[in-house]
């Protein structure tokens, strides 16, 4: 059996390991399109702030982890085709590689918005280690760099710019900081909090143009202003890498479509990861998590089926956490709430504390945490068990900060 | 308000956090400073080291209730470590009821807590022009307006802090409306229930204003030998593990001494008159733990302080059909449980043996926060003064203030505590209300605070202890327990009592609980020192510390315009034999025991350390 | 047999004897709030809980970590951080869903128990035997690790 999996990323090398255990006489192919051993993007901005070495960053450690577990990588290669009929891969050099079974990992890739200059040369996206090394190289102590896009991305870049003591302006186009994992309040106060540390936050702020001048760029933002800037850092956006599988029949919505079992329309490839738009645990429906435990569960349940271990998959649930120049804060699930569910919050805007449970029916399906480290993952524990909260329902919503509490007492998970 | 980074730069090794953080109220000013080590080195901590920093901060002749006065928040080098017991703190003042210096000790999480924040002591001096709360994470200190919780209870005030910063891991000291309102025995509740109980330290934190203390801490606590101390403290938990006292003190809690006091006829019954309590197996260790008709049993838990490998805090809740509590569903909760003082001055001396209502009065003085012996025994007081006729409903809000009656006790003490009707006479301490009323004898305490549940005809050396301690009446302050349950005269006790207090006025500084003594001499305590703090620490030393201690607390008492003459114990245990019991006849023999105790002391006949003493202490 | 911790919470009296103890093995000094077992009070005090990672078989965590910091000691079965390792993400904080892995802001990394190689501190100093080190077949232990399984998002091969 043959099973080839494009994208070394968390999901394809987990799901790559996985197949290696389930099916011990099946040869296993790891593609990956950059030249470094498979490693994490999360770990990037830790390099970037000087952290770490470049070594850090790996998903394995150790030399031959990969030979050892009989795993052949393939490295700097990008599949350009998949012919599904004939279970045939072509790469970028015209090879071709065949497979029985096909997990499709391939992540997403930075976007950027249509703005004129947007493609100068020198203005960075921060996605892969060659790019944290261009961005190490230029944002010295006092350069004045602009960041476009305070997402979850570029919040965490802002860390590592901060660290390398940069003058730093940030552009944002929505009303908030990291739109998509904070609400208005805990976005306000995420970037008082940068403003307080001397980082310029620009939210509701477009970037309309963007043109070279002798010394580096000039950032037109709406009619009049303009920033300068030595470097431009553009993190506004990812999209799921799924071009390449034109024509194969595999279809997808915004990213690959999947089932249960992370089985996609076409028979034999499976998708995982931030490409992969499965189930979500508490609705259902699908949609694109690209976060590393989603990953990581992904890469392990497609693996499985493909190696013909049927495995279901109750669905992903979504979870962030951040740092932002040392605000923690991190979300979870349904944290905008869900139609005809309830919302209990604590907030304390002054020393950066805010706290908020999305409640539906019985349970806790969402929620948002600023300035907590204790015991968070406590908060996926209600949500992922659908805990029914009984009385404790009435107290959390008078003190969400009785999660721990909460757990304990109802799941008895120590007697 | 006002807001800053506090950090002091000496750093003490060993036991020692070597900060102090002194808060101005006035100015709205909270800042770190190094720790006196010179200081630490002769007054080691908590209870001593606050004493000697009172001394020099303020005049004691300053009226206790003016912001001139200065409250103390004291650890101990051993608070916060692993050593048994290390979760005490002592509020140090000067204290209103007394007029005298106050040191009142407490234990739950606070203390450990204010420790791993950095600072061996909170000194705070001034009055806030409005309510506010210390609000301290470690090198974080805010002086926070106190607008919403004024007026709040102990237990309000903890939830609405904690709420307020999201942060259930910040351990809170606060007062309740007793505090606020200025009754004289209000105390300073930390932790729901335990409590720096006595000398109305709370009322001073409300007349600066200061409604609480909230603190969390990350900075964690050193030692100067962590492998001996590792050892030492290993060694004397064991050792405390196996011992009786330990063992009955975690099973009955101190509660187990309501029936040794029946026993001997030294249990204060209805204001002193009597020794000896006809109700006592209503309310004693043993009817905590039995159900009653309704099968409701009292006891709940067993509860400890930080560090504590004791535990013979009680956690109790009330039956639901009592009439205290029947149509009052916010006290169906379980909550601090009655201990030996408690049952004491709820029970035979007002002469109530309804252990539901007891427990509810419990749960008056945490929540409102007030000292229960204090109150108690003005309520004795009180029901005398009824007795005799001094007062009769028309000044008792109607309630008939008899004797016995269980009502009479859980609504007096819930007025009380919330300063309404009568509740702001009994307020004011037993020596100010039967003044009031023309009959000043019938105050039971000394230096105007109540006894402690121990009569002094019965317990003579108990009885020079009351008469001397610092602090007004006090069974705290010394421990000749054994020696006058051994021996009934006042032959002998000076010497005694004399260094029991020396020796409580060191344990009371190193951070450690005195429960301990039920199996730690002076050498257990010595070597846990020794293996944590800088210097070199034996029994000798220890003694020696607590005895300069003793002797800085009476030189403040002296300037404060205390003399001898206050050195005594109400005319009913001078005159008036004991009624029953092993002492049936007597009466105290203070007369006799206390020439000889200044004596000992190194005093003049007229109770002032002479100069040789204060040479020989480096006083 | 591999041995686990037994927590008997009807015997705790929140003495926080083992946080102490815990932070002192791990951070050499008394110091709860860096403590890898929490002790947690309900309803003041009538009960209260100590808490601590059940190194589940599931390990939300291990999983969860994108540079492979996290690793199961073969001899203890404890799931250990590698410090060296560790970049601080704190994926798996929000991943272990006990809520018993936790950032520490001061090290920038994770802290989790690791049964201190095998002679777990926090056991030692319990006085009241709520916290007892135990061959992990006893059956108290097993509700513990059945929530871990109710919890699971994972398949088992």
């Amino acid at each position: 059996m043959d099973y080839v999996v494009v994208g070394a990323g968390p999901a394809g090398v987990i799901a790559a390991e996985t197949l290696r255990r389930a099916d011990p006489s099946g040869a296993v192919t790891l593609i990956g399109d950059e030249p470094a051993a498979p490693y994490s993007r999360m770990a990037i901005p830790y390099l970037l702030a000087g952290d770490i070495e470049p070594a850090g960053t790996h998903l394995r450690h150790g030399t031959g982890h990969y030979r050892a577990h009989g795993i052949k990588v393939v490295k700097g290669r990008r599949v350009t085709r998949v012919a599904a009929k004939s279970r045939v891969l072509t790469l970028d050099d015209g090879a071709k590689v065949k497979y029985d079974k096909l997990l499709v990992a391939t992540g997403s890739r930075p976007v950027r918005p249509p703005i004129k200059g947007i493609d100068l040369p020198g203005i960075e996206s921060c996605w892969t280690l060659a790019d944290a090394a261009a961005i190490a190289r230029k944002a010295k102590p006092r350069s004045r760099v602009v960041l476009m896009g305070a997402g979850f991305i570029g919040c965490i870049i802002l860390e590592a710019l901060a660290a390398r003591k940069v003058d730093l302006t940030v552009v944002e186009m929505a009303d908030r900081m990291v739109a998509r994992m904070m609400d208005r309040q805990g976005g306000d106060m995420i970037k008082r909090w940068c403003e307080g540390r001397g980082v310029k936050v620009l939210t509701s702020t477009r970037v309309e143009a963007i043109e070279k001048t002798k010394t580096g760029f000039r950032l037109a933002i709406g009619r009049r202003a303009a920033l300068e800037a030595d470097l431009v850092v553009c993190a506004t956006g990812v999209a799921p890498n799924v071009e390449f599988l034109k024509g194969s029949g595999v279809e997808t919505e915004f990213g690959i479509l999947v089932d249960h079992g992370l089985r996609t329309s076409v028979p034999d490839i499976f998708a995982a990861g931030d490409v992969a738009q499965g189930p979500e645990l508490i609705t259902g429906k699908p949609e694109v998590h690209a976060i590393q435990p989603t990953a990581s569960e992904h890469g392990r349940v497609a693996a499985l089926n493909m190696a013909g271990v049927p495995s279901h998959y109750r669905g992903s649930l979504s979870m962030n956490v951040l740092n932002t120049l040392g605000l923690i804060s991190s979300s979870f699930g349904h944290w905008q709430g869900l139609p005809g569910g309830e919302i209990a919050e604590a907030s304390d805007p002054d020393h950066f504390c805010y706290l908020r449970l999305c409640f539906k029916d019985d349970r806790v399906v969402g929620a948002l945490a600023l300035g907590l480290t204790q015991h968070v993952g406590v908060i996926r524990g209600l949500v992922q068990t659908g805990l029914p909260l009984g009385p404790w329902k009435k107290a959390l919503q008078r003190d969400p900060h009785q999660v721990m509490n909460a757990y304990l007492d109802l799941t008895k998970a120590v007697p | 308000m006002a807001k800053g980074k506090t950090k002091a730069k000496s750093k003490a090794a060993g036991g020692w956090q070597g900060q102090v953080l002194v808060v101005d109220l006035t100015k709205g000013e909270a800042k770190a400073e190094p720790l006196n080590m010179e200081w630490a080195q002769q007054y080691l901590g908590e209870r001593g080291l606050a004493t000697k920093y009172l001394y020099e901060m303020m005049n004691p002749r300053a009226d206790a209730m003016s912001p001139e006065n200065v409250l103390i928040f004291a650890t101990g080098p051993l608070t916060g470590t692993m050593a048994s017991t290390s979760g005490r703190y002592a509020v140090v003042t000067k204290g209103p009821l007394t007029g005298a210096i106050a040191c009142s000790n407490s234990g739950g999480k606070f203390g450990a807590e204010l420790k791993f924040a950095g600072y061996d002591l909170l000194i705070v001096k001034g009055r806030a022009k409005k309510p506010v709360y210390l609000h301290i994470i470690d090198d974080k200190v805010e002086i926070l307006p106190a607008d919403g919780l004024w007026g709040k209870t102990v237990w309000q005030t903890e939830e609405l802090i904690k709420a307020k910063h999201q942060n259930p891991l910040l351990k809170i000291a606060s007062i309740g409306k007793a505090g606020e309102k200025g009754v004289l025995y209000a105390c300073v509740v930390n932790d729901l229930h335990r409590a720096a109980g006595r000398s109305g330290v709370g009322a001073v934190m409300g007349s600066k204003n200061l409604k609480a203390v909230a603190c969390h801490g990350s900075k964690g606590v050193t030692v100067k030998d962590p492998k001996r101390f590792m050892k030492v403290v290993g060694d004397a938990k064991q050792k405390l593990a196996e011992s009786t006292g330990r063992k009955e003190l975690t099973e009955y809690g101190t509660n187990a001494m309501i029936d040794v006091m029946q026993q001997f006829g030294g249990l204060p019954t209805r204001n002193f008159r009597e020794v000896q309590f006809e109700g006592v197996e209503h309310i004693n260790a043993q009817a905590m733990k039995t159900p009653n008709a309704h099968g409701h049993t009292n006891l709940v838990a067993n509860k400890a302080c930080f560090g504590c490998t004791i535990a013979c805090g009680r956690i109790a809740h009330i039956d639901k059909q009592h009439f205290s509590i029947v149509n009052r569903k916010e006290y169906w909760l379980a909550s601090g449980g009655l201990e030996y003082e408690t049952a004491y001055a709820f029970g035979p001396v007002v002469g109530v043996d309804d252990i539901d209502a007891l427990t509810f009065a419990g749960y008056m003085m945490n929540e409102h926060g007030m000292d229960p012996i204090s109150f108690g025994v003005t309520l004795a007081a009180a029901m005398e003064l009824y007795d005799i006729g001094a007062i009769t409903k028309k000044d008792t809000d109607g309630i008939e203030l008899k004797f016995g009656n269980a009502e009479a006790l859980t609504v007096m003490a819930e007025k009380t505590g919330k300063g309404e009707g009568f509740g702001k006479i009994l307020g004011l301490g037993s020596k100010r209300m039967c003044e009031k009323y023309g009959h000043p004898e019938l105050f039971m305490g000394v230096k105007g605070q109540e006894f402690a549940g121990y009569d002094s005809r019965a317990l003579q050396g108990m009885g020079l202890g009351y008469a001397t301690s610092n602090r007004g009446a006090c069974h705290l302050k010394h421990d000749v327990f054994a020696e006058d349950m051994e021996d009934q005269t006042g032959s002998g006790k000076a010497v005694p009592v004399k260094k029991s207090q020396d020796k409580v006025a060191a344990i009371d500084s190193t951070g450690l609980c005195l429960f301990v003594t039920a199996a730690w001499g002076v050498p257990d305590f010595a070597a846990q020192v020794d293996a944590a703090c800088e210097g070199s620490w034996d029994e000798k030393r220890l003694y020696e510390t607590g005895e300069r201690v003793w002797n800085l607390e009476r030189m403040f008492n002296l300037k404060a315009g205390l003399t001898a003459k206050d050195d005594t114990l109400p005319k009913r245990l001078l005159e008036t034999p004991a009624p029953s019991g092993t002492a049936k006849g007597k009466v105290s023999e203070l007369g006799k025991m206390l020439p000889e105790y200044y004596k000992a002391r190194g005093w003049t006949t007229d109770g002032k350390p002479t100069n040789q003493t204060i040479a020989r202490l480096g006083l | 047999m591999q041995k686990s911790l037994l927590i008997e919470p009807e015997k705790c009296t929140s003495c926080l004897q083992c946080e102490m103890a815990c932070s002192f093995e791990h951070e050499g000094s008394f110091n709860p709030a860096k403590s890898r077992i929490k002790v947690f009070e309900f309803e003041h005090g009538r009960r209260a809980i100590p808490y601590t990672c059940t190194q589940c078989a599931e390990a939300w965590c291990l999983h969860a970590c994108p540079v492979e910091a996290l690793a199961r000691n073969p001899t203890t079965g404890a799931v250990e951080v590698k410090e060296d390792v560790c970049v601080g993400c704190k994926v798996c904080t929000i991943a272990c869903p006990f809520g018993t892995i936790n950032y520490n802001r001061d090290s920038g990394k994770v802290a989790k128990c690791d049964l201190c190689g095998g002679d777990p501190q926090c056991a030692a100093a319990c006085p009241t035997g709520a916290i007892t080190f135990v061959d992990s077949d006893w059956t108290g232990y097993e509700r513990m690790k059945a929530w871990a399984a109710k919890t699971d998002n994972q398949p088992r091969a």
